[in-house]
């Protein structure tokens, strides 16, 4: 195990110890370094502190697991491997990523898992404990994003959500969907077979953060789809 | 219906003393222009499906067919010309946007063909490349602000931020896998190879077979993100983020789903049939500080090895754009004039947004060397360079390289029929259709660019040395070289050149 402390470090220098480091690496006293873990693959790195934006960003494996918040663009296009972030995270979380799982224990800021996408085994998933931002996988295209909304009393999303979404499935935990999501989604009560189909992760989800798995499943669940692929096939023509 | 019956721009002109029915044209036409009418043993046509793509008066043995302006026309006015009259009709139809390939064809003024080139006489002799050195190799980078030497005196180079090496100041600017075809990019990569120059991706990604011509591939980055991993960013020799493009400043894309076949949505890493939709702005940049952030992020993840290259469109405050890019960190600073072309753009956009790229070029140059940070960034201008003489004014009015597209493209055959967007290029350019995208044959196709490239360096130094000028260094930014030609005095002013005859 490699430990580094970042006080006072700047964001480039401590990037370059990371990638001269391997296995295990622990950063401590982590202060908005940016940039941590870009395009990294085949280590596990623990911060202590707040990382700064672009944590992850082009992550192609490993796992970064933060005991604090993170900022903005979290695993921004990230290909795979694992973030945890133990308290809350910035806007634009997952932006683009199409591989690889984002946990977050606490809440996410504004379009967050935007324009997640998907091909072939590569299938990413954010889960987010508490409540997420306005524009909530705006222009989605693939993956799935599951909002639980631990402890709120209402939709646990901001205004305007799913807009542009045309691929992959959104999940949220609530009574009641917010009534201004876009006309080209379906919502509807996940059924069983839907449930089954993310069971495994909301357990490792639970097990991650030590969350009891019977409030995490409990209530009601919706999920959310596009429907269709191509939204905007009957908006050009040509001369 | 009648009402929305609209004039065919072109119509098909057959000989029938030459043709001989042997039904080439029917098959060579994939907008089913053509057909065989057994009762009468003669071919027809329609041509209203006609494009000008001129395949069939290429390929038919007795060069029996002609494509003409179509004589047939509405009432003529000089306010609504048949195009105007037919969009309205195609709109009302529809209640669909307009949408046109390649570039802005309106007749706005060239100013290219309004500056002439200097020569030498008497004085600081001439040239001749054919036997004295000339110098086109060119070097795009942020470079230092002074020289350093090291401890034995000699020069050091070992703190050069990176750069990118061209043996000729022309690269193929960025067309996406899916806008064009395999065949085409195979071509485009074999070419830049073969010249010492680039070619880049589009924000299509990477094609895998294609990865071994990384050393000569800038690889792009745009507001989807498409294809957009690790090994791709490690397998460029420069990646460029796109911001704009000159045929639609300001506004995205959309692949449709159609296109979206098995190999691009590989290549391009989102589900097949689904559209793939690149969002007007990057979600991530409100400002140039957020813009710094994603250059530095892959600078970070590429470990600075790369010049970070970022594309705008030529728009009406290019000047200031271009000084926040310089103070970025990117390397590099590309321009894309009003001209560019594309695979599908709104008409209106198209056709009205943005601005002409001599005169973005001439002032951004201006302004970054006012503000002291010209050494800051390379420039490249692409979106309407169609010779070597657009070459040297574009340098001489301060670019360090250009971006070729169209040319390239009609160097692999395209006719510039202006419908990419359809997807059925019968010159295996534009196209996914596998009977289509072979009529291009790339060992074909790359050498036919080397040739246009390498002839185009000729002519640079041929004008070059008749300027008593031997290298690229020397001219460029030189616009003592140029003079305008039935320009104003603003436009004089803009462009930082003399009028003729000054």
């Amino acid at each position: 195990m490699t430990r580094i402390d970042a006080a006072e470090k700047y964001f480039q220098q401590l990037n370059e110890e990371i990638r001269g480091a391997s296995g295990e690496i622990v950063i401590d006293n982590c202060c908005g370094q940016r940039y941590i873990g870009a395009g990294m693959s085949g280590k596990d790195l623990l911060i202590n502190g707040v990382p700064g934006n672009d944590l992850g960003c082009y992550l192609n494996g490993g796992t970064i697991r933060v005991k604090g918040n993170a900022q903005d663009q979290t695993g921004d296009t990230m290909n795979e491997g694992t973030v945890v972030v133990e308290g809350s995270s910035g806007d634009a979380t997952g932006y683009a990523m199409r591989g690889g799982k984002i946990f977050v224990r606490g809440n996410v800021g504004y379009r967050a898992g935007i324009h997640m996408k998907a091909y072939q085994d590569h299938q990413p998933l954010i889960i987010v404990g508490g409540e997420a931002g306005s524009f909530l996988g705006e222009y989605q295209a693939g993956g799935t994003i599951i909002v639980l909304g631990l402890g709120s009393k209402k939709a646990p999303m901001g205004n305007l959500c799913c807009a542009g979404m045309h691929g992959g499935r959104m999940f949220v935990r609530c009574e009641e969907l917010p009534d201004d999501l876009p006309s080209q989604v379906n919502t509807a009560v996940a059924s069983l077979d839907d449930m089954a189909s993310i069971e495994g992760s909301l357990k490792e989800f639970c097990k991650t953060f030590e969350i009891s798995e019977k409030e995490a499943f409990s209530g009601r669940f919706y999920l959310i789809t596009p429907n269709t692929k191509n939204p905007y096939r009957a908006l050009y023509t040509f001369y | 219906m009648a009402i929305d019956y609209n004039i065919s721009e072109y119509d098909v002109v057959r000989d029938p003393q030459r043709c001989i029915a042997c039904r080439v044209c029917e098959r060579q036409c994939a907008n089913e222009v053509h057909w065989f009418d057994a009762e009468t043993g003669k071919m027809r046509s329609d041509e209203s499906k006609c494009v000008d793509c001129h395949r069939c008066v290429s390929l038919c043995p007795t060069h029996a067919l002609k494509i003409v302006k179509n004589p047939d026309t509405f009432r003529l006015n000089g306010q609504w010309d048949n195009a105007a009259i037919g969009e309205v009709f195609r709109q009302a139809e529809t209640g669909g946007m307009l949408l046109s390939s390649m570039g802005n064809p309106k007749n706005y003024p060239i100013y290219w063909d309004k500056m002439l080139i200097n020569a030498s006489q008497v004085t600081n002799p001439s040239i001749d490349p054919l036997r004295e050195p000339m110098e086109t190799r060119t070097f795009l980078g942020k470079k230092p602000d002074r020289l350093e030497r090291g401890a034995d005196g000699a020069l050091r180079t070992d703190n050069l931020p990176p750069q990118l090496e061209l043996e000729v100041p022309i690269m193929f600017s960025a067309m996406s896998y899916g806008s064009i075809s395999y065949n085409a990019h195979e071509s485009l990569a074999r070419a830049a190879t073969e010249l010492g120059t680039y070619y880049n991706t589009g924000e299509g990604g990477l094609h895998e077979d294609f990865y071994s011509y990384g050393p000569h591939t800038i690889v792009q980055v745009a507001s989807g993100r498409f294809g957009v991993h690790q090994k791709f960013l490690e397998a460029g020799a420069a990646i460029e983020i796109k911001i704009g493009q000159g045929a639609k400043p300001g506004i995205g894309g959309h692949l449709p789903g159609a296109k979206i076949s098995a190999d691009v949505s590989r290549t391009r890493m989102i589900p097949q049939g689904s559209d793939a939709i690149s969002p007007a702005p990057h979600h991530d940049i409100y400002s140039i500080e957020d813009l710094r952030q994603l250059v530095y992020s892959l600078k970070e993840a590429t470990n600075y090895k790369k010049p970070i290259i970022v594309k705008i469109a030529a728009v009406h405050n290019v000047a200031a754009i271009a000084s926040g890019i310089a103070r970025s960190g990117a390397d590099i600073i590309a321009i894309d004039g009003f001209r560019g072309g594309t695979g599908a753009a709104p008409t209106r956009i198209r056709d009205n947004v943005g601005i002409p790229i001599e005169l973005a070029l001439a002032s951004v140059d201006e302004r970054l060397r006012q503000e002291k940070i010209r050494s800051n960034v390379s420039l490249v201008v692409g979106g309407s360079i169609r010779n070597s003489a657009d070459v040297v004014k574009a340098i001489a009015l301060g670019a360090d390289a250009v971006y070729i597209g169209t040319a390239a493209l009609l160097a692999l055959g395209c006719h510039l029929c202006r419908t990419c967007q359809n997807g059925k290029c019968n010159w295996g350019i534009a196209t996914q259709r596998p009977d289509l995208v072979k009529r291009l044959n790339p060992d074909i196709g790359y050498k036919r660019l080397v040739n246009l490239v390498s002839a185009w360096q000729h002519e640079i130094m041929e004008m070059m040395g008749g300027m008593g000028i031997n290298s690229i260094e020397a001219l460029r930014g030189n616009r003592l070289m140029l003079r305008g030609i039935g320009l104003n005095e603003k436009e004089l002013e803009i462009l930082g050149i003399k009028h003729a005859g000054e």
